[in-house]
């Protein structure tokens, strides 16, 4: 029973592994990964259900009792987070065949890709500070490999960039644990906020959180943290960058998420206060570098950094209001990144340029693409009724309660800005005179749009079905703010 | 390229990359209890194989260990997982290990362990891994 | 001893961060390793340095040494080990087909 909770972890390893010894007959790992990612989407979301019914599942692994070996917990937060990851999956294998070629395919895209689903969803899934890292890392080494696919000279450039403040902040990630272990002596999450509780020792503690909140804040992209963030992300295939905006820097988001409401609660006036004035930054930051580039993919990569800034506020308001504006928002923008550089690629595909300048009239061939980035810019933006809005509107009620209106107030000029950039693609892009550069005649687009519709559909139903998924987001809030619970149910004392 | 005259790094190897490969050998199984381990014991096999495709060409080397090294890494993490999914069958959590002792012949009463099985997957996969890298930047003459 | 260790910790920290700061592509790397090993001394300076039996149950032994810090930094010297080599293959890419290894060379925006 327990062991159902490893099998998000599992499946995509296994099946990882497998196309790997596969490889040389594409056909047949396209239709397998297909096959795969959409068995796995119906079991996790059964289990999600399962979850949501009958409480967390926690699987002690090899029979080791918690705190002494290592823990899997499926709560409701984490098998969220898991289900919302196998959505974009979905998505992305079956855009992957039309955007990749085959020879990029070859280059072991699928094992990766599934490497990468295996970090991201253990990165969720775990229960112990220590084996967090190890799942960093492994959706990192898959994002290594997904990154240099092609092996053209701008990503290579960029990819050495990339590899290097991961493996530098991943190495503060080991040395800040180090520390936490001097201090109470455990990896066990439950076990780390429980004795952080007993040694009232806030000062060390507190020096001790901001170094785990710099290191999620690099990968996370975080200002001032944020520099390196659009350029690798936007050399690698739109696939990749998908799944990159997506997820990566989500789970740095989610990491800041757990250990914030978990951990380091003592003296929320000064670790939580700040993140209040970084997230304006963060916002204002991402804006202004959205709104300075001609490039799509770059005002798609750099509208990641605002959305960061959103999710940030949550956590620094630390309400209840403002958690579940959170945990809306993270789903909302792993779905609709995800889709936005799907749309972009497709873009930049049918276009042959991602240079705004060189764009025009794509409207006239291209009216599918056109009316899904129109629709994609307004969930981003959060106009109602799309599901940007209802965690903005519940981010900004956090923010009113608490009386910190100038979050509120940038948080309110950013969407402004957020819009304008987005919406300058649609109206420079597919309105006006047709381009002469653009090629003439028509590619089919079909095989791109049906990813992205399927995507644009939950983004659509999370805000019209606003009032069904309230209140489960509402539990995992008030979930969240009860650090007993979390480590009740793991210790059982 | 010129031909270098190896004949003394030709000999000690072919000697020395025996005695590497027993040791490698025998960390391997003293992992269980002792210092040792698929890890290390992996690392050293690797580095068996690199001497000895520095000493005779890797074209050589591809004759006679005719292996993709990346199938060798893929195959041992198949074999690491599968140990851990094996105690699904057993109803037991994930990674679950047991051990037992048996009367083997010349060898007498062994203690033979699952947890062993995992550390033969981390053995292939460290060859694997460190292969792979290697001869990815020593082929590579372009 | 553990005040030592963590100077020498400290120092191999200090060292590696100026090397990674270097314009020279393996000297980041080597910076990078050097950071990587202070990190790992450090786990077992701060689980406090002491001395005890293997950490297998034997009957008659009381003073066991802590294996969890062992177990820590093995996974994350085998992690290192990967991430490292990985890096050196990427570097050495890198450098042949943009034909330079500095990486105030490696500047740039264009993207196509």
């Amino acid at each position: 029973m327990s062991n159902l909770a490893i099998l998000p972890i599992l499946i995509p390893f296994i099946a990882g592994i497998l196309l790997a010894f596969l490889n040389k007959h594409i056909p047949l790992v396209r239709s397998l990964a297909k096959i795969i990612t959409v068995a796995q989407l119906l079991f996790v979301s059964w289990l999600c259900y399962l979850v949501y019914q009958s409480g967390s599942i926690i699987l002690e692994t090899g029979a080791w009792k918690a705190p002494y070996g290592i823990i899997i917990v499926a709560d409701s937060l984490a098998m969220t987070l898991v289900l919302t990851t196998n959505i974009v999956a979905v998505a992305c294998v079956f855009f992957a065949p039309v955007s990749l070629t085959e020879k990029q395919e070859r280059f072991y895209f699928y094992p990766f890709f599934f490497l990468l689903i295996t970090g991201v969803s253990g990165a969720f899934l775990t229960g112990d500070l220590f084996n967090l890292f190890v799942f960093f890392e492994v959706l990192l080494m898959a994002s290594y490999g997904l990154i240099v696919l092609g092996n053209g000279k701008v990503q290579l450039r960029e990819s050495l960039k990339y590899v290097l403040i991961n493996v530098f902040s991943s190495m503060l990630f080991v040395t800040t644990i180090a520390f936490l272990y001097a201090i109470v002596g455990t990896v066990n999450m439950a076990q780390i906020a429980q004795r952080v509780q007993e040694v009232d020792q806030a000062g060390i503690l507190t020096v001790i959180g901001i170094l785990f909140f710099f290191v999620f804040a690099t990968k996370a992209a975080i200002f001032p943290l944020y520099y390196w963030l659009p350029n690798p992300y936007i050399v690698p295939n739109p696939v990749v960058s998908a799944l990159f905006g997506a997820l990566l820097t989500k789970v740095g988001i989610y990491a800041i998420l757990r250990t914030f409401t978990l951990i380091f609660v003592h003296d929320p006036n000064l670790t939580h206060t700040l993140f209040i004035y970084l997230a304006a930054l963060t916002m204002i930051f991402g804006v202004i570098g959205a709104l300075s580039t001609h490039n799509i993919k770059l005002i798609v990569a750099y509208n990641i950094i605002p959305a960061v800034g959103f999710m940030l506020m949550g956590i620094g308001l630390f309400t209840e209001t403002s958690i579940s504006g959170t945990l809306y928002y993270l789903v909302h923008d792993m779905i609709i990144k995800g889709s936005l550089f799907l749309i972009v690629g497709a873009i930049a595909y049918v276009a042959g340029t991602s240079d705004l300048r060189k764009m025009g009239g794509l409207i006239h061939h291209y009216p599918v693409l056109g009316w899904m980035l129109f629709i994609a810019s307004l969930v981003l933006a959060g106009i109602p009724p799309f599901s940007g809005f209802i965690g903005k509107l519940l981010l900004l009620q956090g923010g009113v309660a608490q009386e910190e209106l100038l979050i509120v107030i940038t948080g309110l000029i950013t969407s402004l800005l957020i819009l304008f950039s987005m919406i300058r693609i649609f109206v420079k892009g597919f309105w006006g005179e047709k381009s002469d550069v653009l090629p003439t005649k028509p590619v089919k687009t079909a095989p791109f749009t049906w990813p992205i519709a399927f995507l644009l559909t939950f983004s659509v139903l999370l805000g019209l079905g606003a009032e069904w998924v309230y209140p489960s987001v509402q539990s995992m809030a008030e979930y969240l703010m009860n650090p007993d619970l979390y480590i009740e149910s793991i210790l059982k004392e | 390229m010129t031909r270098t005259n190896d004949i003394i790094l030709r000999t000690t190897t072919s000697l020395i990359a025996f005695i590497l490969i027993g040791f490698s050998v025998y960390l391997f199984f003293s992992g269980h209890n002792n210092p040792g381990g698929g890890f290390i014991g992996g690392l050293m096999t690797a580095a068996a194989i690199i001497l000895m495709n520095m000493a005779y060409g890797s074209e050589a080397m591809a004759k006679v260990l005719p292996v993709n090294f990346r199938f060798v890494v893929a195959l041992g993490l198949a074999i690491a997982v599968l140990t851990g999914v094996g105690s699904f069958v057993f109803g037991q959590p994930f990674l679950s290990q047991t051990y037992a002792y048996f009367q083997l012949p010349i060898l007498g009463k062994t203690e033979l362990a699952t947890a062993l099985l995992f550390d033969l997957g981390v053995y292939l996969t460290v060859i694997g891994v460190t292969m792979t890298i290697i001869l990815t930047i020593a082929d590579d003459r372009g | 001893m553990e005040i030592i260790m963590s100077v020498l910790a400290g120092i191999l920290f200090a060292t590696g961060i100026y090397n990674i700061l270097q314009k020279q592509m393996l000297r980041i790397i080597i910076g990078t390793a050097l950071v990587s090993h202070g990190a790992h001394l450090f786990i077992l300076t701060m689980a406090g340095l002491k001395r005890g039996a293997p950490p297998i149950l034997t009957e008659g032994i009381e003073d066991y040494a802590d294996p969890l810090p062992q177990a820590l930094i093995l996974t994350s010297i085998v992690i290192s080990f990967g991430v490292t080599s990985l890096l050196l293959v990427l570097a050495y890419r890198a450098s042949r087909i943009t034909g330079t290894d500095n990486m105030e060379e490696l500047r740039g925006n264009e993207h196509e």
